[in-house]
C-alpha cells in the first residue's frame, strides 16, 4: 500500500495502480475519454492530465502509476489549463452538430466541454470531414465526430477477440474503419456503442428515435442465454426504445451480447399476437379473453375427462420466467398430468432421475477467468453463451489457460485451442481421454462404464487433454449445447463427470436458453416437482409425448417446429392433436397450422418475473414496456386458466407472491452438479451420414428470430446453409455452390451447398431453429443427401 | 481461404519474411510486419495491393486491418501503383534553404507531372518526402535505393537519362 495525496486529501491505495484508478476509488473525478477500466491504457486523448508536484509537466493520470508521497492536483490552475487546452484541441475537428447527434444529452465530450471547454472557439480554419463506413445492421457511424480515443479498436482486439476496427492513416488522416469497408461481425460488437465517448458510433436501430431525456430507464434481465446479463431498458411512452448493459461485475461486467442488446426490436414485430384467437371450423377468428380462456379451459377439461389427463402435455420454452414454469407445472399437475417438459432440444433423458437440481456452471461466472485448463465438450460457447466465452478468453489471455475442445464442428473461437478433436462421435473421444486419465492415476472406471472403454487406445490428442487437465490446478470440463442435444448425452455427462473427478476438475453444464435452471427448480419436468422433489405423478418427456401422439397440448412461448430439435416429429404431433392451446407472444406459420387457441402473452419486457442463471443466481425483474394489444403476462394467463379449471392455489396477486411461494419450496435444494448414473447399455450412433444441427446464435427463441437487425448480421445470414467437408461432398458428387436436396424424418428441403473444412467426415451441417430446416429431423441423426 | 491468399507471396518473399520472423519470439510473429510489407512491396514492383496486405496479415497471423494500419501509416509503403523509379524529393528545411523548390519545379517540368504523380510511360513517380538525413549535401533526392546529393538541374538531367 502507498499513501498519496490528491487535492489535499490523503489516500491509501494499492501499489501499482494508476492515478486515475486511485482517484476513481476515492470519488475524485478526473475527466477522460480514452481510458476505460476494462481496456488497456492508450493515454492518447490526454484529457486526464493532472499536476503532480515535482513533475515538470502535467502527467496523464491514466498512465501514471502511484508512488509513495505523491502529491497530485486535479483542479490546480496548471491542471485546469492543461485540461482546457486538450479540450480545445479535441474540439478543433469535432463538428458542432449536437442538436442532430444521437449521443446528444449523454455524450462524454458534450459534458466535458461544458466543464472544461471554452465558450468561444479560436479555430477558424476548415474542419476535417471523414467518410462514414457501413459497419452493418447494428452500428451507425458518423466518423467526423470521432476523437480517436481508440476504445472501439481496443475493445475488438482485447475483449471481443476480433480486430475488425482499426485506425489506418496517420496524423490528420487517421480514421477509424474496417479493412476494405467490411462489416463488424463480432457477436459482442454493440458494446463499442457504449464505449464510444462521442456520437461517432451509435446504435443503428435506435438512431433518431428518441432523446435520452425522454426515456425512463428500468432494470431487467436478458432471457437469451444462461448468463442472465443485467440490462437496462430505456422506455418512452411504454415502448422499449433500446437496451444497454447494466454493470454487474459478477455476471456480465459492463458488456452484453448483441443478442441481448437488439432483441427488443422484435417487441413490436408485425407478427406480435395482440389479441386472443380461436379456430372455428378451421378458420381463425379474433376473440376476447373470456371466450378464448373458456374455450382453452373447456377443451383441456374435455380431453382430461374423456381420455384421461395423461393425454395432455405441456411444452415450455427454455426462456420462460421461473414463475411461468412454476404455474405451468402446477396447472398440469393440478389437472392430473405429469407430461411437462422444457428440454425441447434434448433427446436423451435416460439419466434424468440422477441429474443434479439444475444444470449449473458449478462455479461462479467470474471464476472462469482464473482457470488454468478447460475442456469444452460439444459447445460453441462463443455463439451460445458469448459472455462466458469472453471470460474464457480472459483466462486464456491473462492466465495462460489451456483451452481444449471436443466438438463436432471446429468452431472459430476467440481464444486459441491447445488441443482439439473434431468428430461426430464425441463419446469415443471422451472415452479416450478417460482411458488416458485412468492410466495416469491408476484408478479403474465403474463397471457400468466399462463397455465404453473396451478396446479404446488413447490418441495423442486425448492423452494431451488428460495430462493437461490433470496437471492444471484449476480445471473445468464444460458440456455445451451440442452435448445437451446429443443422442448419447447421458454417456457424455457420465464420462465428463468421471474425467473431472479423476483430474480434480469441476464440471459445468452450459444450459440452453435463459432460464433452464429456473425450469428445473420450478419443476417444469416430467419427473420432478418444484424444488427438485420427485414427482408424485410422473409423466413423459417431450419426445415421448410427441411419439405417443397425445390428444391435447399446452405450449408456452415456443414455436414447436423451430424450438424442438426434432421438427418433423413435433409438427406431426401438433397437427394431429385434437386440441392445442398456445401461450405465445407471436403468431407464425407453424402455430397457425397447429394450434386451436392462441393466447397472447407478454415478452420478457412486458412481464414481471425472474430468471435463474447458470451459477444459480436468482434475478427478478419487473415489466417495463406496455403490453402489446390485449396481451397479458403469461403468469396471469396461467393463473386464470388454473382458476377456470377449478384448481386450488391459483390466487396469486403478483409475480412476487409466486416467487415467495417458490422460495419456500426451493429453500433446501442441494447444490451440486455431479450426477451418478449407471449406464445399462451404450447408445449406438448411426454409422452413415449424420446431420449436425446446432441452433445459430440468432435463432434461439421466437423473439430473437424476429429481431430484424440481428437477422441482417453475418451470423444470421451465414446460418442458412448446408455445409460439409470436401471429402464428404465428393462422395455425394457435390461441389461448392451446387444445389442439394436433403431428406430426413419424412421432411425434404433443398439448399445451396458450401464447403466447410471445419466439419468431420460423413456429416452435414444444417442448423436447427431456422425456418428453412423446419420439418426435418434431429441432430446427430441420419440424413439423406442428393444432388438436386 | 487464407492459404490461397498466402500464395500471393512468392517463395522467395516468404523465405525472406521467415528470416525476419525468426528474429522475434515465436508468439510475436507480427513483429515482422514492417519487414514483411517491404518485402511484399518489392516483390510487387514497388506497391502493395490490398490482397498483398491481406496475404502478409495471414502469413503473420494478424488481423488484416492491423497490417493495413501499418501500411497506411508509413509513407514508404505505396498503396497504389508507382513508376519503375520512385523519386523521393526532400523538401524539409535544409533542402528548402538550399533550393529544393527549384529541384521540384525542374523535375515537374521535365517529366510533365506534378508531385505524387507517375509519368505516362510508367518510368518515374515523383514524391515529396520528409528529411532523409542527408542535409550536409542538400538539396537531395533518393531514387529507389540510391541517394543523389548537391543537385542542380544539370546533374538531375544526367541522373534521369541514365535510368530506364
Amino acid at each position: 500500500m502507498v499513501n498519496i495525496e490528491i487535492n489535499g486529501k490523503v489516500i491509501e491505495t494499492r501499489d501499482g495502480v494508476t492515478l486515475i484508478e486511485a482517484a476513481d476509488s476515492a470519488g475524485i473525478t478526473i475527466p477522460r475519454f480514452c481510458y476505460h477500466s476494462k481496456l488497456s491504457i492508450a493515454a492518447s486523448c490526454r484529457m486526464c492530465l493532472v499536476e503532480v508536484e515535482k513533475a515538470p509537466k502535467p502527467l496523464p493520470a491514466c498512465a501514471t502509476p502511484v508512488s509513495e508521497g505523491m502529491k497530485v492536483h486535479t483542479r490546480s490552475p496548471k491542471a485546469i489549463a492543461a485540461q482546457r487546452s486538450v479540450m480545445e484541441f479535441l474540439l478543433i475537428n469535432h463538428p458542432l452538430d449536437c442538436p442532430i447527434c444521437d449521443q446528444g444529452g449523454e455524450c462524454d465530450l458534450q459534458e466535458m466541454a461544458m466543464g472544461y471547454g471554452s465558450g468561444i472557439s479560436r479555430y477558424t480554419e476548415g474542419k476535417r470531414v471523414v467518410h462514414n463506413p457501413d459497419l452493418g445492421a447494428l452500428i451507425a457511424t458518423d466518423m467526423t465526430r470521432c476523437i480517436h480515443c481508440t476504445r472501439c479498436v481496443r475493445f475488438g482486439q482485447e475483449v471481443a477477440g476480433m480486430m475488425e476496427l482499426g485506425a489506418p492513416g496517420r496524423g490528420e488522416h487517421m480514421h477509424i474503419g474496417t479493412y476494405m469497408e467490411g462489416t463488424v461481425d463480432s457477436e459482442l460488437s454493440g458494446n463499442v456503442i457504449d464505449l464510444c465517448p462521442v456520437g461517432a458510433l451509435t446504435s443503428k436501430p435506435y438512431r433518431y428515435t428518441a432523446r435520452p431525456w425522454e426515456l425512463r430507464s428500468y432494470h431487467s434481465i436478458s432471457p437469451h442465454d444462461c448468463v442472465g446479463s443485467n440490462i437496462r431498458v430505456d422506455v418512452r411512452n411504454g415502448k422499449a426504445m433500446r437496451v444497454v448493459p447494466r454493470e454487474n461485475e459478477t455476471v456480465n461486467e459492463t458488456w452484453i451480447a448483441d443478442r441481448d442488446r437488439y432483441s427488443y426490436t422484435a417487441n413490436d414485430h408485425p407478427e406480435r399476437l395482440t389479441q386472443p384467437m380461436i379456430r372455428e371450423e378451421g378458420e381463425w377468428i379474433a376473440s376476447d379473453w373470456d371466450t378464448a380462456l373458456t374455450r382453452a379451459a373447456e377443451g383441456l377439461k374435455a380431453i382430461a375427462e374423456r381420455d384421461g389427463a395423461e393425454q395432455l402435455g405441456a411444452l415450455a420454452s427454455y426462456s420462460a420466467t421461473t414463475e411461468e414454469f412454476y404455474l405451468l407445472q402446477k396447472l398440469m399437475r393440478g389437472i392430473g398430468s405429469g407430461n411437462i417438459d422444457h428440454r425441447l432440444r434434448q433427446v436423451d433423458f435416460r439419466d434424468q432421475a440422477e441429474q443434479p437440481a439444475y444444470p449449473a456452471l458449478g462455479q461462479a461466472i467470474q471464476d472462469l477467468e482464473l482457470l488454468d485448463a478447460v475442456l469444452l465438450i460439444g459447445s460453441n460457447i462463443r455463439k451460445d453463451q458469448p459472455l462466458l466465452a469472453q471470460r474464457l478468453r480472459k483466462a486464456s489471455r491473462n492466465n495462460g489457460a489451456q483451452i481444449m475442445a471436443i466438438n463436432a464442428v471446429d468452431y472459430d473461437f476467440t481464444f486459441p485451442l491447445a488441443q482439439k478433436c473434431i468428430t461426430t462421435d464425441l463419446g469415443a473421444e471422451l472415452s479416450g481421454v478417460l482411458k488416458a486419465l485412468l492410466t495416469l492415476t491408476g484408478d479403474s472406471a465403474p463397471d457400468s462404464l466399462q463397455p465404453l472403454l473396451t478396446g479404446v487406445e488413447p490418441s495423442e490428442a486425448q492423452q494431451n487433454i488428460a495430462e493437461t487437465l490433470k496437471a492444471a490446478p484449476q480445471a473445468t470440463v464444460l458440456l455445451g449445447n451440442t452435448a445437451a442435444s446429443y443422442p448419447a448425452r447421458a454417456e457424455l455427462q457420465a464420462l465428463a463427470n468421471l474425467i473431472a473427478e479423476l483430474a480434480g476438475a469441476r464440471v459445468g453444464l452450459l444450459a440452453e436458453g435463459g432460464n433452464s435452471a429456473g425450469a428445473w427448480l420450478a419443476g417444469c419436468l416430467p419427473h420432478r416437482e418444484a424444488g427438485g422433489r420427485a414427482a408424485t405423478v410422473s409423466g413423459m418427456d417431450w419426445r415421448a409425448m410427441v411419439k405417443a401422439g397425445l390428444k391435447g397440448y399446452l405450449s408456452l412461448g415456443i414455436e414447436p417446429e423451430l424450438d424442438c430439435i426434432e421438427s418433423a416429429a413435433v409438427t406431426k404431433a401438433m397437427e394431429q392433436a385434437e386440441f392445442v392451446v398456445a401461450l405465445t407472444a407471436y403468431t407464425g406459420e407453424g402455430l397457425m397450422a397447429q394450434a386451436d387457441v392462441l393466447l397472447p402473452i407478454g415478452t420478457f419486457l412486458e412481464t414481471a418475473g425472474s430468471f435463474i442463471n447458470t451459477e444459480g443466481h436468482w434475478q427478478s425483474f419487473g415489466g417495463v414496456a406496455r403490453a402489446a394489444g390485449e396481451s397479458r403476462p403469461a403468469w396471469k394467463v396461467l393463473r386464470v386458466l388454473g382458476n377456470l379449471l377449478d384448481l386450488n392455489g391459483f390466487a396469486y396477486t403478483s409475480a412476487e407472491t409466486i416467487r415467495t411461494e417458490m422460495e419456500g419450496l426451493f429453500g433446501d435444494v442441494p447444490i451440486g452438479n455431479r450426477s451418478e448414473w449407471t449406464m445399462s447399455e451404450p447408445t449406438k450412433l448411426h454409422q452413415g451420414l449424420l446431420r449436425i444441427a446446432d441452433v445459430p446464435i440468432y435463432a434461439v427463441d421466437p423473439m430473437v428470430r424476429r429481431a430484424m437487425p440481428l437477422q441482417a448480421t453475418a451470423d444470421a445470414l451465414l446460418a442458412v446453409r448446408l455445409s460439409a467437408n470436401s471429402r464428404t461432398l465428393e462422395k455425394y458428387g457435390l461441389a461448392d455452390g451446387d444445389q442439394a436436396t436433403v431428406s430426413q424424418d419424412g421432411g425434404e428441403a433443398t439448399f445451396i451447398v458450401a464447403v466447410d473444412e471445419r466439419l468431420p467426415d460423413n456429416a452435414v451441417y444444417l442448423p436447427a431453429g431456422i425456418s428453412e430446416t423446419r420439418g426435418l429431423g434431429g441432430s446427430f441423426s441420419p440424413i439423406q443427401l442428393a444432388k438436386a | 481461404m487464407s492459404e490461397e491468399k498466402i500464395t500471393l507471396l512468392s517463395d522467395a518473399s516468404r523465405a525472406e519474411i521467415d528470416r525476419w520472423v525468426a528474429k522475434y519470439p515465436t508468439e510475436k510473429k507480427q513483429s515482422a510486419v514492417m519487414a514483411a510489407l517491404r518485402i511484399a512491396q518489392e516483390q510487387n514492383g514497388g506497391w502493395l495491393s490490398n490482397e498483398l496486405i491481406e496475404a502478409v496479415a495471414h502469413y503473420l497471423e494478424m488481423a488484416p486491418i492491423a497490417a493495413y494500419e501499418v501500411a497506411s501509416f508509413y509513407s514508404m509503403y505505396e498503396l497504389s501503383p508507382v513508376g519503375r523509379h520512385k523519386i523521393n524529393i526532400c523538401t524539409n528545411i535544409s533542402c528548402m534553404l538550399r533550393g529544393s523548390d527549384e529541384v521540384v519545379s525542374h523535375l515537374e517540368q521535365r517529366l510533365g507531372i506534378k508531385l505524387g504523380e507517375t509519368t505516362e510511360d510508367g518510368r518515374f513517380t515523383l514524391k515529396e518526402v520528409e528529411c532523409l538525413g542527408a542535409c550536409v549535401n542538400a538539396p537531395m533526392f533518393s531514387i529507389d535505393k540510391t541517394y543523389y546529393e548537391n543537385l542542380t538541374p544539370e546533374t538531375i538531367d544526367k541522373i534521369l537519362e541514365n535510368l530506364e
